[in-house]
């Protein structure tokens, strides 16, 4: 059976952050907690940031669930690590975008992150992949109300 | 007889999903409709729509007949003594609501046990752990066996002289077993407590007998058993349903209506507050004709041989983990599995890229997933439409699948 329209899907380096996770664990003191799941599938995050001074310090992760889903937490915390959190929100923006099929802004160097482009194409599978960037954008937003 | 010929009443299947022609294998989900449900539908609106119970010209009594015929072939379908224990609500989660809120609050006192299973869909728990929250009451989960059973011993151990509900799924839709709900309605019953039975699964695929069974409450849905969406049944038996109390009040229910106070009519239409499901009782009332066409014992008969053909075939793939019992007979049309190192929604979306349907994900049982020490599993559900060519054609899935995910990364 020949699978193309899949490796849109798969692609390698999806695999690859879905076999051997960046930033996979918790980080101990001082961190924001954030606990996160998709209640129709089972799929579940806990996600660590160490936020100082705006800049994301740190980001871990922890969790279970899919290919798409564990890759795209794998690489938003690769993504989101050392930048200021203006930036970090601004990427989760394009990401959302760019998986609901929307304009984006293509200037921006989304590294990995870019082969998640053909997620948009399963809406069913949309949701695994943004579930890590929501639980980062709800961690920024408790930080900076307390 | 199941036959290839029952296929083609069945419209939707006669497509193609991305390029392969569609095996459908999410019956537990909800199943298709065949074109005899879909015309009773489009006639009743095309020819006598009107509302109901009040009408004096001859569409009003028209839409009448239609709509109380098809609670009295429900009546029959599940051999309930008369159509007042027949109440037409929207599904199976809004009848065993509606036992919560109307029995459970009248019966159901601090320190009183409810009690359920491990393998309950979550509309036979939430109810139940907003009731025990409201009265102090204590909710109480019968453990399962090793092999997804339950052993009566575990049943006469968690039902007590303090146990005022005992509600229990019939067939589960996670592991396929059917569960003993005859021998535990008597044990709830020596106990004083009454026997609520979430037939979602059941209705669908095993003749039911109310009576037989001797449950108080029996739930189901239309849309399991090739019924439209949006029609459910609860059965009471009588007396119990004389005693509760309405949950939804204002028109259609009521008898007689004064400034402070109103009295209601009597059964089943005290419960059916509101314009009923008109249309879906009728479509509910066409799938009965189709089933019966066919015959329960013939459909649970193919359930069975479905359920052992895919356990055999399956099990012949590397890695892969059934889950539930391992004995054919103890268990309805119902697969449910793990591809090892491969998770359940990349499986699904492989096979839905080959046209086949399954489900994957917690099936609304979170408690049983917890179970299981998983977090989702893929499920393969089948009905009187499929046939074992579907399932080899899952089997081929599955391998290109584990396949696909094993060598290609």
């Amino acid at each position: 059976m020949s699978f193309n329209n899949l490796d849109q899907l798969y692609r390698s380096v999806i695999m690859d952050h879905y076999k051997t996770p960046r930033n996979k664990g918790t980080i101990e003191n001082d961190s924001i907690n954030i606990e996160m799941n998709n209640p129709t599938c089972g799929d579940r995050i806990h996600l660590t940031l160490q936020v100082e001074g705006g800049i994301v310090k740190d980001a871990k992760f922890d969790g279970e669930g899919c290919s798409i889903s564990m890759a795209s937490a794998s690489m938003m915390t690769q993504a989101v690590k050392g930048k200021n959190v203006e930036t970090a929100l601004g990427l989760s923006k394009t990401f959302s975008d760019m998986m609901l099929g929307k304009e984006y802004d293509e200037s921006e160097d989304l590294g990995d992150i870019e082969a998640l482009q053909g997620v948009s194409q399963f809406p069913a599978r949309i949701k695994c992949a943004t579930l890590a960037w929501k639980a980062m954008e709800k961690g920024v937003h408790e930080q900076e109300k307390s | 007889m199941i036959s290839k010929e029952i296929k083609s009443y069945f419209p939707i299947l006669n497509q193609e999903i991305n390029g392969n022609p569609l095996i459908y294998l999410d019956s537990a989900a909800t199943s298709q409709k065949p074109v005899q449900v879909i015309e009773a539908l489009e006639n009743y609106y095309k020819f006598d729509n009107s509302n109901v119970h009040r009408g004096v010209h001859t569409l009003g009594n028209r839409a009448t007949e239609k709509y109380e015929g098809a609670r009295e072939k429900v009546q029959k379908f599940i051999n309930a003594s008369s159509t007042e224990e027949v109440i037409f609500l929207r599904g199976t989660t809004t009848a065993i609501n509606l036992v919560a809120q109307s029995y459970g609050r009248a019966n159901v006192n601090e320190g009183d046990e409810i009690v359920i299973t491990y393998m309950e869909h979550h509309s036979n728990i939430i109810p139940w752990q907003q009731l025990a929250k409201e009265r102090g009451a204590i909710l109480k989960y019968i453990e399962l066996e090793e092999d997804g059973t339950i052993s009566l011993e575990q049943v006469k151990a968690a039902i007590t002289e303090r146990t005022k509900i005992v509600s229990m799924v019939y067939v589960s839709n996670v592991l396929g077993t059917m569960n003993p709900v005859k021998e535990v309605a008597r044990i709830a019953h020596d106990n004083g407590a009454v026997m609520v039975v979430d037939g979602a699964q059941a209705a669908p695929h095993l003749k039911i007998d109310v009576q037989q069974l001797d449950c108080d409450f029996f739930a189901f849905s239309g849309h399991k058993m090739v019924g439209p969406t949006g029609i459910g049944v609860l059965y009471g038996k009588k007396a119990l349903l004389d005693e509760m109390e309405p949950v939804e009040f204002g028109g259609e229910m009521i008898d007689f209506v004064g400034l402070y106070d109103s009295t209601w009519k009597e059964l089943p239409w005290k419960f059916e507050g509101g314009t009923p499901i008109i249309a879906g009782a009728v479509g509910l009332g066409a799938a009965i004709d189709f089933l019966n066409e066919i015959g329960l014992n013939e459909i649970e008969k193919h359930e069975h041989e479905m359920a052992a053909y895919a356990m055999e075939k399956m099990s012949g793939i590397d890695g892969l983990e059934i889950y539930g019992p391992k004995d054919p007979a103890k268990r309805a049309g119902i697969v449910t599995f793990n591809l090892n190192d491969v998770h359940p929604h990349d499986v699904a979306t492989v096979l839905d890229m080959s046209g086949i349907a399954v489900r994957a994900g917690h099936h609304c049982a979170q408690p049983l997933m917890k179970w299981l020490q998983v977090t989702a599993t893929a499920r393969a559900s089948f009905y009187v439409y499929n046939d074992e060519s579907d399932i080899d054609r899952l089997v081929e899935g599955l391998r290109s699948a584990k396949e696909y995910f094993n060598d290609v990364f």
